[in-house]
């Protein structure tokens, strides 16, 4: 248990890390939201310097950050200024559409990356594993940029898929199923595109886990006793690879949840990466440290699962923690 | 083929592919922002050997495009003009590297010639990829130097000074790994000036890029100082009364040269991409100097993406340079590899 509190305590303070230095930089920032009303005529001067007053934007960042942590802990992130609501309820209906994408495309990518990454370790060098090399480093050489364009050009070119967004029109008029079914055809375009810029990484690593496991002494000489293949690799590979596979998907999190800012917005997918993007134009200040935070929240709890995964595959965490 | 002459091979290739983006004014046909308002969204012109009535030609030719008459995108060629291609033709004056000026170009012909087509207002997409290879390769290349040399300087200190500096500059480097990269870039992006002009816009997105990716070098580099300041002629050189500026300088900053290398490779596509990505969405170098990114940015409009299918053509540029580097990094890492191997075997 220490372990596993040891690591929430460190993701907590990562947290709080990330806030400061989020506020710090913005602190940073030449001018903001009310600066770019000044050139408007129809504000004057006087109502101005209220609405300064009300957000409190001249005030030291100190006195700022305590005010806004405090807020934060209460589930409120602060004020938009953009769209005179707060932040919180704006960002959580895109998290969500988000943590959809990115949760769709990590099980999707692992689980094409793993049965791969396996059948490949076990035909290293071979013609097979050599083709599937090659067919990796070519989605690994196209960019992520290039290859989210050029999905677009061929779903649109083809009319096969919905060339963007998330829904169809008259999508509140349409029945469970459809809802789910319009929903899911408006997601393989942008999850495609996702799991082809993480793939070849990620399948290069499971294949190397999986090769050095199949080397070590210990299955040479299980093999010897005659044991079946696919006991062989479900009872004796797999966990032997874990270790490295496991902390693999903490850092899968993070290439997809990075790659998917782009992804949505090439293909309008009404997540943070749009949203964040437009309230950086605007400077909509609260709503640019609440995706931030936001974001790397969805990081650090991936890469607390990780552990937690962690601590249940590998005895010797379990070991290092005793009588607990 | 030895891993020696492979990397010389890789490394020569790699180099041809930059010597040729810092050219670019010899090899582009047209100046990048020379705007021809007769042909906006011109598709990419053919190149012939064999004329209407079944002649040869060694010299290839071009048939003129006009528009078709009435319409504003549809281009027809006109066969009773052809125009073979010249080399060597003097045209719009250029700088090779900002200093040296020229006027002659690989290229050209007596009307305007398109090989990848034209944007909106008429601009040469080949000229603008090439031109905008200089822009977005450049970003790249010196933000990893920065990056690197950031990393560089933090790892050592934190490596070889150790103690509570170590613990503070682990801490931050841990903050700057724990946000998704695209989205801190985002962040550092946000709270900078907005609306500047190209040049600006330039320095500061290469200073953001680089400034944001220091935290995986500076941990990899401080790996190493721990472990090299505690080898015997480390040591031995410490009990000469070797100052710890000399140590650092003479004996441990050089182990780190390998993994730096292969941490440029890895770092220079990985920028290029990320500076491609700022001006894609408009956060990064604007119009009218043309880069990589923002020759992508019309394809957020439908109507681009489905009628000038050639607007795609500049997200290849890039492929040749990611595969380079690619094999680069690769063939670093395994010398390395085999480096440390051949090392242990030899016993010290």
């Amino acid at each position: 248990m220490r372990f596993l509190l040891r690591r929430l305590g460190h993701a907590v303070s990562l947290l709080v890390g990330v806030s400061v230095l989020a506020f710090f930089f913005s602190t940073l920032a030449p001018g903001n939201y009310f600066d770019e009303m000044r050139l408007n005529p129809q504000i004057s001067a006087e109502r101005l310097s209220s609405l300064r007053a009300q957000y409190q934007v001249d005030r030291p960042m100190a006195v700022r950050y305590v005010r806004w942590a405090g807020a934060v802990l209460h589930g409120d992130l602060g004020f938009s200024f953009a769209y005179n609501t707060p932040v919180a309820p704006l960002l959580w209906t895109r998290a969500r559409n988000t943590l959809l994408l990115t949760g769709t495309a990590t099980l999707s990518v692992w689980m094409l990356a793993l049965p791969l990454g396996v059948w490949s370790a076990e035909r290293l060098g071979r013609p097979a594993d050599v083709t599937l090399s090659w067919a990796t480093a070519v989605l690994l050489i196209v960019p992520d940029l290039a290859l989210a364009l050029g999905l677009l050009v061929l779903a649109v070119r083809s009319g096969w898929l919905p060339p963007g967004g998330m829904v169809s029109v008259g999508f509140e008029r349409f029945s469970t199923a459809h809802k789910l079914g319009d929903v899911a055809s408006h997601m393989v375009l942008p999850v495609t595109a996702l799991v082809a810029s993480a793939l070849p990484v990620l399948l290069r690593h499971v294949r190397a886990a999986v090769a050095e496991a199949l080397e070590a002494p210990f299955l040479r000489a299980a093999e010897g006793h005659g044991i079946s293949r696919r006991r062989l690799l479900y009872r004796y590979v797999l966990p032997a690879a874990a270790h490295p596979l496991i902390a693999l998907f903490g850092f899968s999190i993070g290439t997809l949840l990075s790659g998917s800012l782009l992804v949505e917005v090439v293909m309008s997918w009404p997540g943070l990466g749009p949203f964040l993007l437009e309230a950086i134009l605007a400077r909509d200040l609260y709503v640019v440290i609440g995706g931030v935070l936001l974001s790397t929240l969805f990081l650090v709890a991936g890469n607390f699962v990780a552990d937690l995964l962690l601590y249940w595959a590998d005895p010797r965490i379990r070991a290092e923690t005793p009588g607990r | 083929m030895s891993g020696r002459t492979r990397l010389l091979v890789c490394v020569a290739l790699l180099g041809a592919l930059h010597v040729g983006v810092a050219y670019a004014g010899f090899f582009a046909p047209y100046d990048p922002a020379a705007q021809n308002r007769e042909h906006p969204y011109a598709p990419p012109m053919r190149l012939h050997f064999v004329d209407a009535q079944g002649g040869l030609h060694l010299r290839p030719f071009f048939y003129a495009q006009p528009l078709r008459a009435g319409s504003f995108d549809i281009y027809e060629e006109d066969q009773t003009r052809a125009m073979p291609v010249k080399f060597f033709v003097s045209g719009a004056p250029y700088k090779v590297l900002g200093v040296l000026p020229l006027r002659t170009h690989l290229f050209g012909g007596d009307l305007p010639v398109y090989l990848l087509g034209t944007d909106g207002y008429g601009r040469d997409l080949l000229s603008r990829v090439l031109f905008g290879g200089q822009v977005s390769l450049f970003a790249g290349l010196i933000g990893a130097g920065l990056t690197l040399s950031i990393g560089l300087c933090v790892g050592a200190a934190a490596g070889f000074w150790g103690g509570w500096k170590d613990e503070v500059l682990m801490r931050v480097a841990e903050l700057f790994l724990a946000l998704p990269w695209i989205y801190l870039l985002f962040a550092v992006r946000a709270f900078l000036p907005l609306a500047v002009p190209p040049l600006k816009a330039f320095l500061l997105v290469v200073v953001v890029i680089g400034a944001v990716g220091w935290a995986r070098p500076a941990r990899m580099v401080r790996g190493i100082v721990l472990s090299a300041k505690e080898r015997d002629f480390v040591r031995a050189a410490r009990g000469f009364g070797a100052s710890g500026g000399y140590l650092l300088r003479r004996h441990i900053l050089p182990e780190t040269a390998g993994v730096l290398l292969t941490q440029a490779a890895i770092l220079v596509p990985q920028f290029v991409l990320a500076e491609m990505t700022l001006s894609f969405l408009g956060l990064g170098v604007p119009e009218p100097m043309p880069s990589w990114g923002n020759l992508l940015a019309s394809l957020q409009h439908y109507n681009v993406l489905v009628s000038y299918w050639w607007m795609y053509l500049p997200a290849l540029a890039m492929v040749p340079f990611f595969l380079g580097y690619l094999v680069l990094a690769s063939l670093l890492q395994r010398g390395a590899v085999a480096y440390k191997i051949e090392g242990a075997g030899s016993g010290v």
